[in-house]
This record gives C-alpha cells, structure tokens and sequence, in this order.
C-alpha cells in the first residue's frame, strides 16, 4: 500500500512537471522535432532539466543496499541492443510526431476532457494490446 | 533564454525530483509506457502502485489546469484518424522497443544506459524525419 502511495505522488509530481514545462502541448512537441522548419528547441530543456537532476540522485540513492518500501531493486540491467529496440523506437518516434503526444503528457491531458486525447490514449492502449497478442506468436526478443 | 526554456527547464527539473522518489522509495524506474502496460496482463500484486500512478498523472492534469490552461490546448489540426494512428503506433512502439520519453529519455539516459541512448537517439530521429514526411504529406492539417 505505501508503495502505491508513493506512486501517486510520483504521478502527480511527474504530471506538473509535464504542464510546467510545456511537454502536454503536442504543437510544441512537433515543433521541438521540426528541426529543419521552424525549430522550437524549448523542449530539448526538459531533458536538460531532468537528466541534471536524476544523473546525481541515481547515484546517490543507488549506494542504498536497497529502496526504502521494497527488497530489491527493479532497475533494467539489459545491455544488448536489440532489433526489437531499434524498430520499436522508431515506430514511437514516427507516432509521437503524428500525434504530438508521449504517453505521459497524452494522460495528464486527458484532465481536459478533450475527444482526440481520448482517441489517442485508446488506440494508444490497442496498440500495446495488439503487441501482447502478436508477442506470442511472434516472441520478440525485446 | 526565454521564458519558455525557462519553464521547460523548471518543468524537467521537477521530473527529474519526480523519478528519483520513486527510485528512492520503491527501486523502480519511471517508464509511463511500461507501467501502463503492466496494466494489461495485470499480475496479482503489481497492479494497485500502477492504478495510482496512472491516478497522479490526472489529477496533476485537473490541479494545473487553472494556473496554466493554454497547455491543455491542442493547436495541431488533424483527423481523428490521423490522431487513432498516432496512438497506435505510440503504443505498439514503446513496448516493442521497451519504453518512451519517460522511462529511455529520462531514467535511461540518467544512468548511462547503451540500450536507453540507443532508443532516444532513434525515436528522436524517427520523430524528425517523420515530421518532414508528413509536412509534404500534408499531415498537419
């Protein structure tokens, strides 16, 4: 239970962050990959922003033996660059230039009660759906 | 720097703080992509911190909504087609290449990780070279 609680808390904070720095706007989104148009390269301070701070809390919170609600550690450890990386990355990219959402910022948008959105995050839920039923058949080595 | 880089700036930096706690506290990475596919095939378990998650991600919506409305406006004209394509690619992509902005571009990259480099500098590309393509198509209505 306080694992969830400190989940929700992640959400929230995660969530105003997003708003804050302008990630929910997909005409800033399509705007920060239009490199060879009209650049608008506000969002490239996101990451900027992000990575400053989680490259030195990383660090710090992984001298701990372990986290402070659970046993172990559930950090990815993979390190082989695989097929299923590549190909699925590049669909993501083709997709969040479509549409102008990621999936964090398409469901702290849904707040605003907006139909795209919606269509967005339902098809957004089909197609990891889709990848499940596919994934047996198919067995990807992700 | 303008305001907007200012705030973007401010904004990461809160995501930033916003994914350690929940490194600090449940040893997890924050991957919005993977967490709501953990959704889908719920394991017995592992699905309450993923609802509550997903909760958060709202609610912060609905509280900032006041202070900051014009981001809550979407601008991009397009079908609703177009938008139903958009997501199913975003939703089928991030699962096959094992995560999205969130938990690649900002966990990943965080921690060094080849594979994390690998998929930002790919969906990146992918979204430029997609945003020339679909200028000429005429995507963007």
């Amino acid at each position: 239970m306080k694992n969830a609680i400190a989940a929700f808390v992640v959400g929230l904070t995660f969530s105003i962050g997003l708003v804050i720095s302008g990630m929910t706007q997909p005409q800033k989104v399509i705007g920060f990959l239009d490199l060879f148009g009209s650049w608008d390269p506000s969002l490239m301070f996101v990451m900027v922003g992000a990575i400053a701070v989680h490259f030195v809390t990383y660090r710090l919170i992984r001298r701990r033996k372990s986290p402070l609600l659970d046993e172990t550690w559930h950090v990815p450890a993979k390190k082989e660059i695989t097929p299923s990386l590549v190909v699925g990355s590049l669909l993501f990219g083709a997709g969040w230039a479509l549409g102008g959402f990621c999936p964090g910022p398409a469901i702290t948008s849904l707040a605003a009660g907006q139909k795209q959105t919606l269509i967005f995050v339902i098809s957004m839920l089909l197609g990891m759906f889709i990848f499940r039923i596919l994934d047996k058949k198919m067995k990807f080595q992700r | 720097m303008n305001q907007e880089w200012i705030n973007a700036l401010i904004g990461g930096v809160i995501i930033g703080l916003s994914v350690s706690i929940m490194l600090l506290m449940n040893g997890r990475v924050t991957g919005i992509s993977g967490i709501i596919d953990g959704l889908l095939g719920p394991t017995k378990g592992d699905s309450l911190w993923r609802l509550l998650f997903v909760a958060g991600l709202v609610l912060g919506g609905v509280f900032m909504m006041p202070f900051k409305p014009e981001a809550f406006v979407n601008t991009v004209s397009t079908s609703d087609l177009t938008v139903a394509i958009a997501g199913l690619l975003v939703g089928f992509g991030t699962i096959l290449g094992s995560g999205c902005t969130s938990g690649h571009g900002v966990c990943g990259m965080s921690r060094l990780s080849p594979r994390s480099f690998v998929a930002t500098i790919t969906f990146i590309a992918a979204g430029v070279a997609a945003v020339v393509l679909f200028k000429k198509l005429g995507v963007y209505l």
